[in-house]
């Protein structure tokens, strides 16, 4: 029955080992993905090259469909997963600000990592940035210490719960939301390839 | 390396990879995958070694970095450490390991570098106010159907789409 009670069995050391590993497939698949160069992660933002909401919705569909299959077969359970607490206020504006330091910087952590891996100097800037930006987040939270804490705070909130259907409905919405964003991330990019007759961005 | 690097992985196999990886986490931890918050440790942890007294008086610093038993012997630092590793190895194999700078055709790599840092601050902020990022909030709350974490993705591809006209000159 998953998920597995590591600590147990593994001990500290090996359930370690485990996430380093785990950590090496998530880099693996990010930087064969392109996103270990920030021109291919800001092109989303000019419609020219889709990868990221491709990429991005095709990991959240694979693994969202694997855990409903996993939970319907009995294998998994599903009450014991960590679902990201609702923190709506802190977390739309947070968003927004991530956002736009997306935009501006080219990268995302995890990205930016996998840049600086392979020796990207970008990357690096951007991750010495990430630690300006979260000390300078923990030199300040304490003026807004409220609004991080309790603005929107609804707990463990998921979507079917929200809207009081089964997961696996609200799994068949998400696909389908995803295969309708990728009919049109591929019109978009038709486009713009022709209009400017297919020069890379 | 002399040799033509390999091409990007088609995005939709790329995608697939990423979720049975994301799938293998929350199946053998219960939890999924994260970036941000091993950051933000090891930027606390360099904060409290470089101003002992000054980490002791702050309550953020204290939560994040004086739980026992080391601040660093953190799963997420683990992991991130593993990203570098994973990442490093992806792009050895497909030849694309060499110091350069990607930028856009009208800004200069050294303008694109005080834009990365400035980015970089801005999203470093933006991640710890809102719990987490693209990886642990996006990715890993999206596939359990987190309201919270849905509601962040919406916000981030808004402000990056809101603020991308005023700076096309970085990138186009």
């Amino acid at each position: 029955m998953f998920p597995l009670e590591l600590d147990a069995s593994l001990g500290h050391a090996g359930t370690n080992a485990l996430y380093v590993a785990t950590g090496i497939l998530f880099g693996f698949a990010l930087e064969q993905a392109g996103f270990g160069n920030a021109k291919n992660l800001a092109a989303q933002f000019y419609l020219r090259d889709m990868r990221v909401l491709k990429v991005m919705f095709t990991a959240i569909a694979t693994a969202m469909l694997l855990l409903v299959g996993a939970d319907a077969a009995g294998l998994l359970h599903a009450e014991a997963l960590y679902v990201n607490p609702a923190h709506l206020g802190p977390g739309i504006v947070g968003g927004l600000i991530f956002g736009a330091g997306f935009v501006v910087g080219g990268y995302c952590p995890g990205t930016a990592l996998v840049s600086l891996a392979t020796l990207k100097l970008d990357g690096l800037f951007f991750v010495l940035g990430l630690f300006l930006g979260v000390t300078v987040f923990g030199e300040t939270v304490a003026w807004f210490q409220a609004f991080f804490d309790a603005s929107g705070a609804y707990g463990e909130l998921t979507l079917h719960g929200l809207l009081g259907v089964s997961p696996g409905l609200v799994a068949f919405g998400v696909v389908l939301m995803a295969l309708g964003m990728f009919w049109a991330a591929e019109r978009v990019e038709a486009y713009f390839a022709a209009r400017d007759g297919g020069r890379p961005c | 390396m002399s040799r033509a690097a390999w091409k990007y992985m088609n995005p939709y196999l790329a995608g697939v990879a990423l979720g049975v990886v994301l799938f293998g986490s929350f199946l053998l931890f219960g939890h999924g995958l994260g970036a941000s918050g091993g950051v933000a440790l090891l930027a606390g942890a360099a904060e409290a070694a470089v101003l002992p007294g000054h980490a002791s008086q702050s309550a953020y610093l204290v939560n994040l970095v004086q739980s026992p038993p080391s601040p660093l012997d953190n799963w997420i630092v683990w992991e991130i450490l593993g990203v570098v590793l994973g990442g490093l190895a992806s792009g050895l194999m497909a030849g694309r390991v060499r110091p350069e700078t990607f930028h856009g055709p009208r800004i200069t790599p050294r303008q694109r570098w005080v834009f990365a840092l400035l980015g970089g601050s801005i999203a470093g902020f933006g991640v710890r106010l809102a719990r987490g990022c693209t990886s642990s909030q996006a990715l890993s709350g999206g596939a359990v159907l987190s309201a919270g974490s849905w509601a962040f993705m919406l916000a981030v591809f808004a402000g990056a789409y809101l603020l991308a006209y005023f700076v096309r000159r970085l990138w186009t």
